[in-house]
């Protein structure tokens, strides 16, 4: 029984930072299918996001105003990225710009130091903290809020890609950028919308995590590297894919720390993608959606 | 690409390492002061990693976030080999560069299989591995303590004890280094690079072997990266896995940048751009009103980065090698029209 609790204490605890991840992953995918940057910064929204909403709501304002207010803002803030780094260099390398998106995260990590400061913050969870108990095992109220939130902001983005008319040119970009082009679809516009709807899904990730784990100027670059090995284990061309590779991500590594070390579970995650990369260079799951077509 | 140009700036870098060796000897004369030599030498080694990133990225067109990953494991094969089993520190160097090619080798063939990008994705979880490791495995590194009294490094009977001796030989390290990469860009294996780099599916058209350069131009960055590492700690003679973190394979890359991947030159330019920088922040950044001086240098140089990129991508030399061989160019062609006359 005890080691029973303990797995699904693991589980849980796998799928909450596991659907963290899988925002930010999407985010990952959509940027790199429309624009060819992987971009670096992407961590950084998360943080962004949610020391926003820290400072909002410690100034006062409700709850859900300020996690909304602070998604705009951050939404706005890689829109502003596209177009001020993004954009004029789109000519470039991908290298150039993969390091551009590199120099973009020290901008805002610096901005947040000057900001907010070196010290974590804290926010309060959405709805108390006592614990919810299934199989002996101690369930937060906020994992639920978590993993409710992501699937609700994935079904979200399904809706917006499959069912509307700019989520269907994205991915009309995303598909061919060429023909999309000539079917009178600018990729320029389709770059900005989206890398501001990606920031706005690392924003929301961010939010969700903070009241679990804090928020520091320095959440970004683990949240962002996790959420990028996610994706390439979904192959980076393939939302959904990218979804189960991070819950896949959240719950090696939650088993990584519970059963091994806390202190080698960055190690194990990366380990995971350069397994992944050396076998299996299209994803874990490329091979499924082969057949399915 | 005529063979004249090639032979041209052959001729030129072979020039600009004499008047480096004839500066670096001179300096201390110079300016006898223990500040400028031990900055000196800090530039002497981070330019060591760079001119190795310079051939890796310039060359080859590949990024790595991951060298400060190498960086460690020579500066951890130095202090384990030389200050845990009291074996010669030529040895350290020595087994540094092996594990850094094998491992360069482990790395490279996966990534290189795969077209585009991965080689920054499998160096940056290298990187991260290998700082795990550092900090983890306490027994044989000493972990987040540190590792303490690493030995001078000594060889042929004489030992490195102050900072003069270790300025000289980081910068014969690093001359040997340029020499050996002006020599590799202007042979067949540098024009191989660098037609892999202008278009991997020409290159491949024309018969070279992608796989094998590009593991060449990896592990030759991997090398210059760890001897660099094993310098840095019988210099410092104490090391923490913090200094190896993937924010230093950054910071190399951002030297690398600001000094231009075009030029031979670029990586020291940039290491010496860099460290003049960092100082100047330090001086400055109080005057301006901000307490935290080292947060402001990550923003300033992301800025810088990103700024560099959009306006003048080749960097600094690469910019001022391009004008100077272009109008050299121009003036031979003037020249030849004159005489044709």
């Amino acid at each position: 029984m005890e080691s029973l609790s303990q797995l699904m204490q693991l589980l849980f605890s796998g799928l909450t930072i596991g659907s963290i991840y899988a925002l930010i992953a999407i985010g990952f995918v959509i940027t790199y299918n429309i624009t060819g940057v992987l971009n670096f910064a992407q961590g950084e929204f998360a943080m962004l996001g949610a020391l926003l909403t820290i400072s909002m709501s410690s100034a006062g304002l409700p709850l859900y105003l300020a996690v909304i207010v602070a998604i705009l803002i951050v939404m706005m803030v890689g829109g502003l990225f596209e177009r001020a780094a993004i954009y004029p260099a789109r000519k470039s390398s991908v290298a150039t710009l993969i390091i551009i998106t590199i120099g973009v995260s020290f901008v805002f990590r610096g901005a947040a130091i000057f900001i907010w400061g070196t010290q974590p913050h804290s926010l309060t969870p959405f709805s108390g903290n006592t614990p919810i108990r299934i199989f002996e095992a101690v369930l937060l109220p906020q994992s639920l809020w978590a993993v409710g939130i992501s699937l609700a902001a994935l079904a979200g983005m399904y809706y917006f890609f499959n069912k509307t008319y700019t989520g269907k040119a994205v991915t009309a970009c995303v598909m061919n950028r060429f023909a999309a082009q000539l079917m009178g679809i600018k990729p320029e516009k389709m770059s900005f919308l989206s890398i501001s709807l990606s920031a706005g899904l690392g924003a929301l990730a961010g939010i969700i995590i903070a009241p679990i784990s804090g928020a520091s100027y320095q959440m970004g670059l683990m949240l962002g590297m996790k959420a990028f090995i996610a994706a390439v284990i979904g192959g980076l061309t393939n939302a959904p894919a990218a979804v189960l590779g991070a819950f896949l991500i959240g719950i090696i590594e939650a088993f990584s720390e519970g059963y091994l070390s806390s202190g080698y579970k960055d190690a194990v995650s990366f380990a995971v993608l350069l397994l992944v990369l050396f076998f299996m260079p299209n994803g874990l799951f490329s091979k499924k959606s082969g057949k399915r077509v | 690409m005529d063979t004249k140009k090639f032979t041209r700036s052959y001729k030129l870098n072979l020039y600009g390492i004499a008047l480096l060796l004839f500066a670096v000897i001179i300096f201390p004369f110079l300016v006898p002061s223990n500040y400028f030599i031990s900055m000196f030498i800090l530039i002497g080694l981070y330019g060591i990693v760079c001119t190795g990133l310079v051939v890796l990225m310039g060359h080859t067109g590949q990024i790595s976030l991951g060298h400060a990953a190498f960086y460690g494991i020579g500066a951890y094969s130095s202090a384990i080999v030389s200050g845990k089993y009291d074996l010669p520190p030529l040895m350290g160097v020595i087994t540094g560069i092996l594990i850094a090619c094998i491992v360069a080798l482990l790395i490279g063939i996966p990534s290189f299989k795969l077209k585009e990008h991965y080689l920054a994705l499998a160096t940056l979880g290298f990187g991260v591995i290998v700082f795990t490791f550092l900090k983890e495995w306490t027994s044989l590194t000493g972990g987040l303590n540190g590792f303490f009294g690493i030995p001078p490094f000594e060889v042929a009977g004489f030992t490195f004890t102050n900072d003069l001796s270790y300025y000289f030989i980081v910068w014969a390290i690093l001359v040997i280094g340029l020499w050996f990469v002006n020599n590799l860009i202007h042979s067949r294996t540098g024009r191989a690079l660098k037609s892999i780099h202008g278009s991997e599916s020409a290159a491949e058209s024309i018969g070279i072997n992608l796989m094998t350069f590009k593991l060449k131009a990896l592990i030759i960055s991997a090398v210059f990266a760890s001897v660099a590492g094993s310098f840095y700690a019988h210099y410092i003679s104490f090391i923490n896995p913090q200094l190896f973190e993937v924010m230093t394979s950054i910071v190399f890359l951002i030297m690398v940048v600001i000094g231009g991947s075009s030029s031979l030159w670029g990586g020291l330019a940039g290491a010496i751009i860099y460290v003049w920088l960092v100082e100047l922040l330090k001086d400055w950044v109080p005057l301006l009103g901000f307490s935290t001086g080292g947060e402001f240098e990550i923003v300033f140089f992301g800025v810088l980065l990103v700024v560099l990129l959009i306006f003048k991508p080749k960097g600094l030399m690469g910019s001022w090698m391009e004008k100077k061989l272009f109008l050299s160019q121009k003036k031979n062609v003037q020249n030849k029209k004159g005489a044709a006359l």
